[in-house]
């Protein structure tokens, strides 16, 4: 019996891509992730594109089918691949849920609102009643900031905003207990990317929510967690503490991410230093050989390209992948 | 006149949808000095990229300028003919859209489109032009130009992609560049990449830029004056300093409360800035925000306040600042 709610250890989750037999290429989209959620935290999960997050996520809910590794929820093995494990889905559903990245997208256009939240309700058969189906519809739309005017309309007939809103009522109509959060800010303007944060902290409070909460914006993902994780070409390389990430970041990686955020103060930008780091992120069908960060770190040498750089708690759950985490700090 | 390399007086654009009229822009000014960096800021459907389009005379069907003078280096944008307008524009002015990924022509190679520019706006032979366009190439920092002449969009990153539509501006070194979200599709570290070869670029052609984001972050390290757009009116405009220290208007001043920091010690409260934004096709008598806003009088609802300003660049439109200056103005009396 495990003491944390969510537990993932050495998830892998490659996609074919291209090339017959022994040729058949992969792209490893995530490799050798491992972390743990506790009940009622956040977990932040940053990265730039293609570095796997939105896979992590939703492999864990098992929308990929997992490569390899091991997903233990509040005890029950979800999957685990080298025993051949798999849970039947169903009955965890209703416990595990995710909100969508964009808002326009993940909506049907030919279901009213009322019937994009019910839909869950029905399929796990939560309503005795249609009366008792409707009033479990506005009440989720009430937690949400919408009415119950708002259950008959179309989603075209919303600002982005509200429809984020829905896409949120739709995964709390089952009552889940843990909710990722894939990019739910990323489309949404300024000043409304701060209420759907508020309403993510009001919403687990009340409900006792656990969140893993992938964004690329350092600063809402920092607002919003506890713990952060920061993910490069598929493998994580640094987590720890929220404050202490932003503060005390050990990975050069993280390092130039923080330094690279364009700070909304005039004159501190004026002062601060950028590390600009050069060249892109390498393809993940064709990534280098050890530490996958080697191409574009300041500090890499030889023994970055022979070995992966260990996983290791460098201190008390402060973790970090990186071999020369001396010479940079 | 002459002072001033873009002088845009009391503009007035419409769109003439289906629905109804949209009224994107509405008594917007705009004055930028040569070398100059504006930004404007606003979230979408302000009109921040409507403004800058119109000066390029690229006001798309069923947009229609309806009054205000667009001056632009002597010329006056609204009067001239399409014949004229192209000739200018892409020689004298540039712009930089913001997905790289659908704004490269996928059938043609780099080298191509490069070249497309500088042979129509330059009498170069293709010998020439395709030797300007490796230079450009090296300008914005990509290395090996030959090969990458040769290649498609597809085959090169997002950030180089950028990098090329940076060259394309470029080609005819342009007395202003308008950058519409330029960053946007791009990640945090290619961000910082962009933003920094822009600053080098215009210290070294000592181009004008007008920068279009929603980004804050990105106003604050490259631009000296900001407007901030909302409901297609400058609600406020001043320098860098004026809008993020002493913001006026209540607009302004929420959106500066509700960008999440990276240096907060505690956990604090993000203070969001409540309601929807305006719906453009029935937008509210009076100020635009006054809906959403917490300080709104009655006299918000009803009429639109007039200018206020303070010093020689810094003014917004609200009647809280018309109220106080009055109040300041009686005292003294």
């Amino acid at each position: 019996m495990s003491k944390h709610l969510i537990e993932v250890e050495h998830l892998r989750q490659y996609f074919p891509a291209g090339g017959f037999g022994k040729n058949k290429k992969f792209v490893r989209a995530v490799d050798d992730v491992s972390f743990y959620v506790d009940k009622g935290e956040t977990l932040g999960l940053v990265g730039e594109s293609g570095c796997g997050k939105t896979t992590t996520g939703r492999t864990m809910l098992r929308l990929y089918e997992p490569t390899g590794g091991k997903f233990t929820f509040d005890g029950d093995v979800i999957f685990d691949v080298a025993n051949k494990q798999y849970a039947n889905m169903l009955p965890y559903r209703k416990r595990m849920q995710i909100v969508f990245q964009d808002p326009y997208a993940s909506l049907d256009p030919r279901m009213t609102v009322g019937d994009i939240v019910g839909e869950a309700i029905d399929v796990h058969k939560l309503a005795q009643s249609k009366q008792d189906r409707y009033d479990q519809i506005i009440h989720i739309l009430e937690r949400v900031g919408l009415n119950s005017e708002h259950a008959n309309r179309y989603p075209h007939e919303f600002s982005g905003g509200q429809r984020q809103r829905v896409g949120i009522a739709r995964a709390l109509a089952v009552h889940p207990e843990f909710i990722v959060c894939d990019e739910p800010i990323s489309a949404l303007d300024v000043s409304i990317q701060a209420q759907v944060i508020n309403m993510f902290e009001d919403l687990q409070e009340q409900m006792g929510l656990t969140y893993l909460f992938i964004a690329h914006d350092l600063s809402a993902v920092k607002h919003i967690s506890n713990r952060i994780g920061v993910m490069y070409l598929g493998r994580m390389v640094e987590l720890a503490d929220s404050y202490e990430l932003v503060d005390r970041p050990l990975h050069p990686y993280t390092k130039s991410l923080i330094s690279a955020i364009p700070i909304a103060d005039p004159k501190q930008a004026r002062e601060s230093r950028r590390i600009v780091l050069e060249g892109d992120v390498p393809s993940p069908l064709n990534p280098p050989s050890g530490c996958t960060f080697r191409t574009r770190c300041p500090y890499a040498d030889e023994r970055c390209a022979a070995e992966v750089p260990a996983w290791r708690e460098v201190e008390n759950g402060h973790f970090c992948a990186c071999h020369h985490i001396d010479k940079c700090n | 006149m002459g002072e001033y390399l873009v002088d845009v007086k009391n503009e007035r654009l419409s769109f003439f949808t289906p629905a109804g009229e949209v009224k994107a822009l509405n008594d917007v000014s705009i004055r930028l000095k040569e070398g100059e960096v504006l930004g404007i800021v606003g979230e979408s459907g302000s009109g921040k990229s409507v403004t800058a389009y119109s000066l390029m005379g690229l006001t798309a069907h069923p947009g229609k300028l309806l009054g205000g003078e667009l001056h632009f280096n002597g010329h006056q944008v609204e009067k001239m003919t399409e014949k004229e307008i192209r000739k200018f524009r892409g020689n004298e002015i540039s712009i930089i859209f913001q997905d790289p990924m659908t704004s490269l022509n996928p059938v043609y190679t780099i080298g191509n489109q490069i070249t497309e520019v500088i042979r129509l706006h330059t009498d170069k032979t293709k010998q020439q032009a395709r030797e300007r366009a490796k230079e450009l190439l090296e300008l914005v920092g990509i290395n090996e130009p030959d090969k990458r002449l040769k290649q498609y969009p597809h085959e090169l990153s997002g950030g180089m992609r950028q990098r090329v539509m940076i060259a394309i501006a470029l080609a005819c070194e342009p007395k202003l560049l308008i950058a519409d979200e330029p960053t946007t599709a791009l990640d945090v570290t290619i961000q910082a990449q962009i933003l920094e070869l822009m600053m080098e670029l215009k210290d070294k052609l000592g181009m004008a830029i007008i920068m279009i984001t929603h980004d804050l972050g990105v106003v604050a390290s490259m631009c000296e004056r900001i407007a901030v757009m909302y409901a297609g009116r400058i609600i406020e405009y001043g320098t860098t300093d004026d809008i993020f220290y002493h913001p006026k208007h209540e607009y302004t001043k929420g959106l500066i409360r509700s960008i999440p920091r990276l240096d907060t010690k505690e956990h604090e409260r993000l203070v969001p800035i409540e309601g929807t934004p305006v719906d453009m096709l029935n937008p509210p008598a009076g100020c635009p925000f006054a809906p959403r806003c917490d300080a709104a009088m009655h006299i918000c609802l009803r009429e639109m306040p007039p200018v206020t300003t303070f010093g020689d660049v810094h003014y917004t439109q609200c009647w809280l600042n018309q109220k106080e200056e009055m109040e300041k103005g009686a005292s003294h009396e």
